[in-house]
């Protein structure tokens, strides 16, 4: 999905592909796109037909290449967002759409965009993130991070560029894909992503080769033209909003009457709801994380409905979040409740968003190749653990995300707890690391000591929740209280022989 | 190995010197860069057109200043994934000002032929019964370009901007 952007259209597309040719749901991953992942080989090639009859397609979805780029999924509608993204991911996108000189890359190559004050996008873990903002002459430019990611050695971006006007973006990334291509390393597929190539030669030195490189083509052909940017941004004009500022203070005393009614609301409007650009609407948060249900798992049934709810709330349009869960940008506030109680209706109304059962998990062994351990059914369980509300909205803001192997699909890197599957002997064997964030104060969670066994270790994990809540201070969050006082008192609580 | 240029098949004329091997008196010949640097005032007597191969890892930066001595420059891929020599043809055709022929040779794949000829390859050594058959599928891949190459043919935004 394009910047994380979808259509009711296509989602029915979706639901139609999944119910014929798969098992009738799709998986929606941490690059912000869905795999369908019981297709038959020789299906294949209607699926794509398919797709193609909605403008989708699967190119460019693996390989050595310049994959589908990321995106803050409130673009558009956040009340934090200084520029819209989409824009030039828009351009990234067609750019970077069968470009023929960096199609076969060392590796993989991901870019994500960002333009709020909060980074929903973990621009500090692509290989190249751009923050796009207006510097202090009011001209609009991208901070430029290169060399951040996940897998084997994870590493947080680093910026190359305070400042880059946006007529020169194209430009500029083609001088760090050039500078990439021709030095990244090809001798050994583990260490052949740019963040290797950023952390041996330096940042500063990266940084240096890729300005020279600009230098020579930033008058090119690739500079942008004012009208082109336009153009583009045309396409992601508002929706047609109704004024709704005058309601305002009838709509909020409406709201806070069914809140007050209705205790599972009144939570899912604090948890599920963000704030909007435009008076009188919302942005909300549709939790792919029901208690005991696979974390990103959507059944065909469920993406009709959501199709018809954004039809009817939401302009059409959709987005899938790098944490599994399904966006509405622009829903008026006044069919909150509405739209909450048709939520219900297919298990979608989970208060959970950013609580401690809103995890992110890959499919682990259940389905992966790579995998050295199931994550599917640990997320399960601690979705069970933790299925009370009211404990979740005590315990706070805390992201669990778990990955079933070493090349961390499950970003367990970046949890503010994170759980990592190995293989012991034949037993699966799960590390425990804490203190990881993909925000603006990005962060690498550290492992705090020994492996747990799969019945331990979702005690072990109420265990570093239960030491937090004991050494909180007041509106302290797990990450803050973490920051504060170290690993040391989670771990002594952890290994304390009983 | 046939080569096709222009579409079509045609007799490949040139020679590669072996490593240690006499220079030829005369005919079209190739060298690699290390030949190139060891026996250069050698092989610039000579009156027959010169070639040159450089490797993936090789930067055509290296030989930017002395292009007017060859009329052949090849770029090797040792695998189809080894991608490095795309950049070094788009380097040599849109910053050096090459304009001699520029040849793709190794492991160079039907897939690949229009995204070779977008970065400036118009010849290719290539691996096939039915080359020019093969120049014809590969031409038709793509009808609408994005990114401004070197080539001429008219990206997407010169078109809506037109």
């Amino acid at each position: 999905m394009p910047y994380c952007c979808v259509s009711a259209t296509q989602l029915r597309k979706l639901a139609e592909i999944a119910t014929r040719w798969d098992k009738g749901f799709g998986h929606l991953t941490t690059r912000q796109n869905m795999q369908l992942n019981w297709v038959a080989l020789e299906d294949a090639p209607d699926i794509l037909e398919a797709l193609a009859s909605v403008e989708m397609h699967a190119i460019q979805s693996s390989g050595n290449c310049i994959r589908n780029t990321t995106s803050d999924p409130f673009a558009g509608a956040a009340a934090d967002e200084l520029e819209d993204p989409r824009v030039y991911c828009e351009i990234i996108r067609q750019w970077s759409s069968l470009h023929p000189e960096f199609s076969f890359l060392p590796r993989k190559f991901k870019i994500a965009v960002s333009g709020a004050t909060h980074d929903r996008a973990a621009i500090r873990f692509h290989d190249i993130g751009l923050r796009l903002y207006c510097n202090d002459a009011g001209e609009k430019g991208f901070e430029v991070l290169v060399g951040g990611g996940l897998g084997r050695t994870p590493f947080v971006g680093k910026v190359i560029r305070d400042f880059l006007p946006v007529n020169d973006m194209l430009s500029y990334l083609e001088a760090i894909l050039r500078v990439y291509n021709q030095l990244g390393r090809r001798d050994n597929k583990f260490k052949a992503r740019i963040k290797i190539l950023v952390h041996e030669m330096g940042g500063t030195e990266f940084g240096e080769r890729v300005e020279k490189e600009w230098e020579q083509i930033k008058h090119g052909a690739l500079h942008l033209p004012q009208d082109e940017i336009d153009r583009i941004e045309a396409y992601f004009a508002p929706p047609p909003h109704r004024d709704l500022a005058a309601n305002e203070a009838a709509i909020e005393s409406s709201l806070a009457a069914s809140r007050e009614n209705e205790p599972e609301f009144d939570r899912w409007m604090t948890n599920n709801v963000s704030a909007h650009k435009r008076a009188g609407y919302a942005i909300v948060s549709i939790s792919v994380k029901a208690v005991g249900a696979i974390p990103g798992d959507l059944s065909s049934e469920q993406m009709l409905a959501l199709a018809d709810l954004a039809d009817r709330f939401s302009f059409g349009e959709l987005r899938f979040t790098h944490d599994q869960n399904v966006v509405l940008t622009d829903v008026e506030q006044s069919d909150l409740e509405a739209l909450w109680r048709e939520l219900a209706r297919h298990a979608l109304a989970t208060g959970n968003v950013d609580k401690l059962t809103d995890s992110i998990c890959c499919p682990g062994q259940d389905y992966c190749a790579l995998a050295n351990a199931r994550s599917i059914p640990l997320a399960q369980e601690i979705s069970k653990r933790f299925a009370d509300g009211d404990r979740l909205d005590e315990i706070g803001p805390l992201s669990v995300k778990m990955s079933g192997c070493i090349n961390a699909c499950g970003h367990h890197h970046i949890g503010n707890i994170g759980i990592l599957g190995a293989d012991k002997k034949g037993a699966e064997l799960y590390q425990l690391a804490l203190g990881g964030a993909s925000d603006e104060e990005a962060s690498i969670a550290k492992i705090i000591g020994p492996g747990f066994t799969e019945d331990r270790i979702v005690d072990a994990v109420e265990n570093v929740v239960e030491t937090y809540l004991g050494l909180r201070n007041d509106g302290e969050r797990f990450i803050d209280t973490y920051r504060r006082v170290g690993a040391a008192p989670f771990k002594e609580k952890l290994y304390a022989r009983t | 190995m046939p080569v096709l240029k222009g579409g079509k098949r045609i007799e490949d004329s040139w020679t590669s010197l072996p490593s240690g091997d006499e220079i030829p008196a005369e005919g079209p010949l190739i060298v690699n860069l290390a030949q190139w640097r060891e026996e250069r005032d050698a092989l610039c007597a000579r009156r027959d057109p010169l070639g040159i191969l450089l490797a993936s890892h090789e930067s055509p930066e290296e030989i930017a200043d002395e292009l007017d001595h060859f009329s052949l420059v090849c770029l090797d891929f040792p695998v189809f994934n080894d991608g490095r020599s795309h950049s070094s043809a788009r380097l040599l055709r849109e910053r050096y000002g090459y304009d001699g022929e520029l040849r793709a040779v190794g492991d160079v794949l039907l897939e690949q032929l229009h995204f070779l000829h977008r970065n400036g390859f118009d010849a290719f050594d290539l691996d096939s019964e039915h080359p020019e058959e093969d120049w014809r599928i590969a031409e038709a891949d793509m009808q609408l370009w994005y990114q401004p190459t070197g080539d001429e043919r008219t990206t997407v935004i010169e078109l809506r901007h037109l």
